[in-house]
């Protein structure tokens, strides 16, 4: 029967096949949304979990997906952050949905400017275009302290409530709702754009970019059109940095900050969409844990993870992540299969 | 005006001096080492140790600094780095990261995150006037010094049998295999002597590029552009390149202060872009 059918349908139908939501992060989601009634201390923590696993994703999107190593990302990240911190101080637009997305147009803009530098040159190269690119617009930050606050960073920013009707709390309640809906969201995207064939020869460009371009892909508008995306969600990532703190300062555009997030995504695995989230989860809690034993110095304890993940060796760290993947999709199955067992 | 040259003269050759031991590793084995910084830190900390705390003469205390962080660099690259080189460059971005963390939080735990000065000799301090031009002694010391290191380093690379092994090694690493030169152990010396000259470069430095344990971090993004402005393949190209930042930065601080280093940043891509293999590089890193 299957023959009868034209060749595109088998294609499509393993797209599909490959797409579909399956029950592991059915449950995942879930659980995030459930925190906000588990951990209602925890919010504020919490929000900027939230925050930095939007930010990982960007950057899994052109690391795990295109292969393109970057120091830069921070770059997106801070022009958004301050884009939203001036639309808002300043009354330009003051929902702040909007004014998130017209960050992240701002960021993306600047996206796809700056991807024209990073088609070209060995990875060196990119490294020093993409984190030189942060720096400059670091600098420019500082150069225009009028408008920026300089090292003051930008004060008097007031978010208004959201739609007009949920007004940011002290608590960060409304902060993270928002946080987590917008990751959400973001999410749903990426992962359209990952499982769509776009995506498909994303991968395969990262794979062999020569042989890519033999079979018509497109190589260098693929890669522009990725980091664009990529640079539009990190910029949004930075406008909810900004609307939730009400307040931006230079170190958003600092190395640390895209050198932290590389962390974060190595933690929690390249290439598979919710490597950056687990990472973010599990980088900030590492981060409270040692900064709540040694405040001043955890920044060598993190140093020391990125050493040891390196000498062990990313593959066995992410085989031990797809293990432990597989051992809680065996134990789901096996809660589903004897519902009974539970109950008595 | 020409006093702006010579202090951006003598910050270039202190630039290149860090940097060229750095531009060697890239060259040799293909691998991004983005803790350079940390050994030129080490150097620093190390004449500040001797010189301000057990009175060591300034002038011992900087061959002593070489010795030390090339010491340092050795046992480095014999247990840590050795394993790296294999990897991926995302693999040997993240490890020298997180070296580059260690080395921050690690001094800062030891020393203090105050800036540490070196206690320089009455004899160097002060100005020469020559022909109009006010000329401080110490940054003249620093231009002989790093003139005649980089006159050294010319003729060991052009004129010894190490010199021609490594150029070979550089040029083609299995073809240098396979006449029977050792790579490893070329890279592992290269390796320490250019660690050894980060600190002495870091040691000399202290004074005019300050030294605090955010060193590695501040400093990272200039020899990074020594080195991908100036290319891999000889060590003339991060000379002229770290000879030409020097007097671009000076300039760029006494003319425009308030635009910092986008000056720097802005040409830096620039470069890039028209060149990506670096201004005076014949290939791209394999």
């Amino acid at each position: 029967m299957s023959a009868m059918l034209p060749p595109t349908h088998g294609v499509a139908a393993f797209l599909a096949r490959r797409a579909r939501w399956s029950p592991l992060e059915i449950a995942f989601w879930v659980f995030a949304f459930a925190t906000i009634w588990l951990f209602p201390g925890k919010h504020l923590i919490l929000t900027e979990t939230a925050i930095l696993a939007l930010f990982a994703l960007s950057l899994d999107l052109i690391l795990g997906y295109a292969g393109i190593i970057s120091l830069g990302q921070a770059a997106f990240f801070g022009l958004a952050g301050y884009v939203s911190g001036l639309l808002a101080k300043y009354g330009i637009v003051n929902e702040p949905v909007i004014a998130l997305l017209v960050s992240g147009l701002f960021a993306a803009a600047l996206g796809f400017v700056t991807s024209f530098l990073v088609l070209r040159g060995s990875d060196l190269t990119r490294l020093m275009v993409t984190l030189g690119v942060a720096l400059m617009l670091g600098e420019l930050a500082n150069r225009y302290s009028n408008i920026t606050g300089g090292a003051d960073g930008l004060q008097g920013v007031t978010i208004a409530p959201i739609f007009g009707m949920f007004r940011f709390d002290m608590f960060g309640h409304t902060g993270y709702v928002y946080c987590l809906i917008v990751l959400f969201v973001c999410f749903v995207v990426v992962r359209r754009i990952v499982y769509s064939p776009f995506g498909l020869s994303l991968r395969s460009l990262k794979g062999n970019p020569l042989r890519a371009s033999a079979i018509g892909i497109p190589v260098s508008r693929r890669l522009v059109a990725v980091y664009t995306v990529s640079a539009g969600i990190a910029g949004i990532a930075g406008g909810l940095l900004t609307q939730t703190t009400a307040f931006c300062s230079l170190d958003v555009f600092s190395l640390e900050r895209s050198a932290d997030l590389l962390l974060v995504l190595i933690i929690g695995g390249t290439g598979y969409l919710y490597g950056g989230l687990i990472g973010a989860v599990i980088y900030k809690f590492l981060q409270d844990w040692i900064a709540g034993l040694t405040p001043q110095y955890w920044q060598f304890w993190i140093g020391l993870v990125l050493v040891a993940i390196v000498l062990v060796g990313r593959e066995r760290v992410d085989g031990w992540v797809a293990a432990a993947r597989a051992a809680i999709v065996r134990l789901g199955g096996r809660l589903v299969a004897r519902p009974a067992a539970l109950g008595s | 005006m020409l006093t702006i040259l010579f202090d951006g003269l003598a910050y270039g050759m202190l630039l290149f001096v860090l940097a060229c031991g750095l531009s060697v590793t890239l060259g040799l084995m293909n691998f991004i080492n983005l803790a350079h910084g940390a050994f030129a830190m080490a150097g620093g900390y190390c004449t500040v140790i001797l010189v301000n705390r057990l009175g060591v003469p300034f002038a011992l205390g900087l061959p002593i600094a070489f010795l030390v962080t090339a010491a340092l660099g050795a046992l480095f690259e014999r247990t840590l780095y050795v394993h790296v080189y294999r990897r991926s460059h995302l693999d040997q971005v993240l490890f020298t990261i997180g070296l580059v963390f260690m080395s921050v939080a690690a001094v800062d735990y030891v020393m203090g995150s105050s800036q540490q000065f070196v206690l320089i000799p009455e004899a160097l301090q002060g100005h020469f006037i020559v022909f109009g031009i006010g000329m401080s002694k110490y940054r003249l010391l620093i231009i002989l010094i790093c003139g005649l290191l980089t006159v050294a380093l010319q003729l060991i690379i052009g004129k010894t049998r190490f010199g021609s092994r490594l150029r070979a090694a550089v040029d083609d690493q299995r073809v240098a295999r396979g006449l029977g030169i050792n790579v490893g152990a070329v890279f592992a010396i290269t390796f320490a002597f250019g660690s050894g000259l980060a600190g002495l470069g870091g040691a000399l430095g202290a004074e005019i590029l300050g030294l605090d344990p955010t060193f590695p971090l501040k400093y990272l993004i200039y020899f990074l552009i020594v080195v991908t402005v100036g290319g891999t393949s000889s060590i003339t190209g991060p000379f002229l390149a770290s000879i030409l930042l020097g007097i671009a930065d000076v300039a760029g601080k006494y003319y425009a202060p308030k635009l910092g280093a986008f000056v720097i940043y802005t040409i830096m891509i620039m470069v890039l872009i028209w060149r990506p293999q670096g201004l005076f590089g014949r290939s791209a890193v394999r």
